[in-house]
């Protein structure tokens, strides 16, 4: 950069500070929408490093969080069956109301921020992970249950030891859809001050697509990740049965 | 059983994996420089912005607005005050200047740059046309009113932004369009284009309406982010654009602002709003810092740092730093 | 503190109040929200018709035929994965703004849920029963129309309903490529006020509900008898 300590004005750019720019000169992401800059691409990429940590962190705490209620509410309503179907359709209108409108519903309480982008992303995997656990546990043949009590296992070790084992392929396809899901609104948190890679498509980056293509790769890129993933870990958790392809 | 356990530790080292992963993508993610709190050599690099421990002591957060102008200036005067030895955070991009303004009077920032002219049509219900044109003027009529709110407004910035009505140099010709006047008769058969709440802002479509006695062919709400996008598709005969728009001089064969004759469209210099009690916590240094370092904002120089993030896509991060570097303020 | 607000809310919906930057004049009430609204429900509709005329009878098919499992179902992960944001930003830049452009864009993001639905709808139907209709000499077509779609029904509306909450999410985002909704009180604050901006909410969330009210009613009645002993 120039050599400011040769100005004497206090405070003057250098004179190499500005650059040429004329219509014939304009780098390809000036204006004229072209559908991919590699060379834009190559050099700025480091710069998803930051809203990519972001997006993940949020994402991972919404599902961890999400998984914890769904599966608590799914082990109370295995008990108490007339919950059923109260809390899915609790969790399915939480589901229903578009994830930009909740969002806003809770600035007046917990304002602009993470820890409201949290509270909704969570809320929004309730119903998923809620209604596949319920699946998982309805679905375990009665066979499989008596035998385990023929054996003398109390109800407890039933559910922790046969039943749940026996859900787990129907929990992690929930969980995999919810976490897709997840990847994807969290790109809206950036309306709300909650940064993440929605932060690389809007803003100056809206008429971008070199930008926004990045980025939607960064997020595909992630949902397949998590989808190697659990479907590791139902493998790993279930070795008796093949996995099914969804 | 011993194989449940051994199923539970794969699952487990999995999830460590990825954790560790996570870290690492954590450290190595930030990957703009931060500008280090240096003090400055001697006399000789004079302009240099000087660390005082003391302020290490006050946390600021650094608000602005939320298009690429405000951003830029929201990180020149975070960097710098971060250069002076004070705690900084950013929370750019809040919105237009109703939420800036909020969050300065709740805390949750302690100062933006906001224009004038903005300020006083819009927080004191001042008509376009009674903002005075001198800077100076602007700046101590918006901060009477600010101090009877308990806020106070900096010195203005050299340079001065305000809206415009653009269009392509294709259009002008056509129609003879050299001032917005000159629209009478012509703008029904005209489409404008504009940001969602320029609609109804007195300093946008409202006041063409109003003012000048415009009605036009239709208005679309567009993305701020599209205003050039639009006219270039062709989409738009008329754009709302801004001044310091780093297209009208790049392209200046392509785009033209109409000349804003009737004064619906104010411009207003950068004024920095904060707190008193925010002010006097955070000691001499805050004011003198912010001052220092928008001395070197000229429109020249406001146009090329839009121009590096608008045109060149770069980050408002790297051309704040490229500034102040450039301007000596800091190394 | 909250419950404040929601009356503030309520109240903007059906009167219209003021705004400091409009010079005086005064923003929202029942005519504006009515626009809004109607705005909204058009590029929903559009959006959701599109989707429709496109992925069910492709799903229909599939389904029918047995193939293609990898194509629906990779569609219908794909889909979920797709940021709305993205979607809206690259249409209005790479492709136009308007009605004419965001109502595709919108039914691309419906077309996923309602393909994998109706696929995995058809497939999961009785090849028994399929097989009995064509013992009864019914034609193709005819065992789609008569066999295979009543029994999937369940499924398909559940994939109708999945695109319908997607497309009226996005439509809220619609006003940054150039199409009205209610998305209009949420993304300009500033003019709007936080009245606006939790009435604009409010308002998005009771739409979302009341159709998916409508279509759950709707597969009620669509759904047979028969079907309807079996629970979920």
């Amino acid at each position: 950069m120039g050599s400011p300590l040769l100005l004497a004005a206090a405070g003057e750019v250098g004179g190499d500070f500005f650059r040429e720019r004329s219509s014939g000169t304009l780098p390809c992401q000036a204006n004229e929408a072209h559908l991919f800059c590699w060379d834009w691409a190559r050099e700025n990429l480091d710069r998803y490093g930051t809203p990519t940590v972001q997006h993940l962190e949020i994402v991972l705490i919404s599902v961890l969080v999400g998984f914890a209620i769904a599966f608590a509410l799914a082990l109370i309503a295995h008990r108490t069956r007339w919950l059923q179907p109260p809390l899915l359709t609790a969790t399915g209108v939480l589901y229903t109301i578009p994830s930009i409108a909740f969002f806003f519903l809770l600035l007046p309480v917990t304002g602009f921020g993470r820890d409201t982008a949290i509270i909704v992303l969570s809320a929004y995997t309730l119903q998923i992970i809620y209604r596949n656990t319920m699946l998982g546990l309805n679905n375990v043949p009665d066979s499989a249950k008596d035998a385990a009590r023929g054996m003398g296992f109390t109800e407890r070790q039933v559910l922790w030891k046969v039943e749940l084992p026996l859900a787990v392929p129907e929990i992690i396809a929930g969980l995999r859809v919810a976490t897709a899901s997840t990847i994807a609104i969290a790109t809206l948190v950036v309306l709300i001050s909650a940064g993440g890679l929605g932060t690389e498509m809007y803003g100056s980056n809206f008429n971008f697509p070199t930008a926004i293509i990045i980025a939607a790769a960064i997020i595909g890129l992630m949902v397949l990740a998590f989808d190697l993933l659990f479907l590791t870990a139902q493998r790993l958790m279930t070795p008796w049965r093949k996995a099914r392809p969804t | 059983m011993r194989t449940d356990k051994t199923r539970w530790r794969a699952l487990l080292a999995a999830l460590a994996a990825l954790s560790l992963a996570l870290g690492i993508a954590a450290c190595g993610s930030d990957s703009s420089s931060s500008t280090g709190s240096e003090t400055s050599e001697g006399g000789a690099s004079g302009s240099a912005i000087q660390s005082n421990p003391e302020n290490a002591k006050v946390s600021l957060t650094i608000g602005s607005k939320n298009f690429p102008e405000q951003e830029i200036l929201g990180e020149i005067y975070a960097q710098a005050l971060t250069a002076a030895g004070y705690k900084v955070k950013s929370a750019l991009n809040l919105g237009s200047e109703t939420v800036a303004l909020k969050a300065v009077k709740t805390g949750q920032i302690s100062g933006y740059p906001e224009y004038a002219s903005t300020a006083l049509t819009s927080f004191f219900g001042l008509e376009p046309e009674e903002v005075p044109s001198s800077g100076t003027e602007a700046w101590e009529k918006a901060n009477q009113e600010f101090e009877k709110e308990g806020l106070q407004a900096f010195e203005p910035t050299p340079f001065a932004s305000a809206n415009a009505v653009g269009t392509t140099t294709a259009t002008a010709k056509k129609y003879g369009l050299k001032t917005v006047s000159d629209l009478e008769g012509v703008s029904e058969k005209l489409s404008l284009y504009g940001s969602p709440e320029c609609r109804q802002r007195i300093d946008c479509l409202a006041g063409l309406e109003k003012l000048y006695g415009l009605k036009f062919k239709s208005f679309t709400p567009v993305d701020i982010g599209l205003r050039y996008t639009v006219l270039e598709k062709g989409q738009a005969d008329l754009s709302i654009l801004f001044t310091t728009d780093p297209q009208l001089s790049a392209e200046k064969d392509k785009f033209v602002i109409l000349e804003d004759d009737k004064e619906v469209f104010p411009a207003g210099n950068v004024i920095f709003v904060t707190k008193k009690s925010v002010a006097e916590k955070a000691g001499p240094d805050y004011e003198k810092t912010i001052l220092q370092v928008q001395e070197g904002l000229d429109l020249k120089v406001v146009q090329e740092l839009d121009a590096r993030v608008e045109l060149e896509k770069e980050t408002p991060k790297q051309a704040a730093t490229a500034y102040l570097e450039s301007a000596g303020y800091v190394k | 503190m909250p419950l404040a607000s929601f009356s503030g809310a309520i109240e903007f919906i059906f009167s219209s109040q003021e705004s400091n930057v409009t010079g005086g004049k005064e923003v929202g009430g029942f005519d504006k929200s009515l626009e809004l609204l109607i705005g909204h429900i058009e590029v929903t509709v559009l959006a959701l018709a599109i989707a429709l005329i496109v992925a069910l009878p492709l799903g229909l098919y599939l389904g029918h035929i047995g193939k293609g499992e990898l194509f629906a179902v990779g569609i219908g992960n794909a889909g979920r994965a797709i940021p709305e944001l993205a979607v809206i930003a690259l249409v209005a830049t790479l492709i136009g703004i308007g009605m004419r452009n965001v109502a595709p864009a919108l039914a691309v993001l419906g077309i996923a849920p309602i393909l994998v639905n109706t696929y995995v709808g058809v497939r999961q139907v009785d090849s028994a029963v399929v097989d009995a209709a064509r013992g009864m000499g019914m034609s193709e077509m005819k065992i789609i129309r008569k066999v295979e779609l009543p029994l999937a029904i369940p499924t398909v509306m559940g994939g109708i309903r999945g695109a319908a909450i997607v497309v009226v999410a996005t439509a809220t985002i619609a006003p940054l490529a150039g199409v009205e909704t209610l998305g209009d009180f949420i993304l300009n604050r500033n003019v709007y006020g936080e009245n606006g901006l939790l009435a604009g909410a409010i308002l998005v969330a009771l739409l979302a509900l009341t159709i998916e009210g409508l279509l759950a009613l709707l597969q009620r009645r669509l759904t047979s008898d028969g079907l309807k002993l079996k629970t979920v």
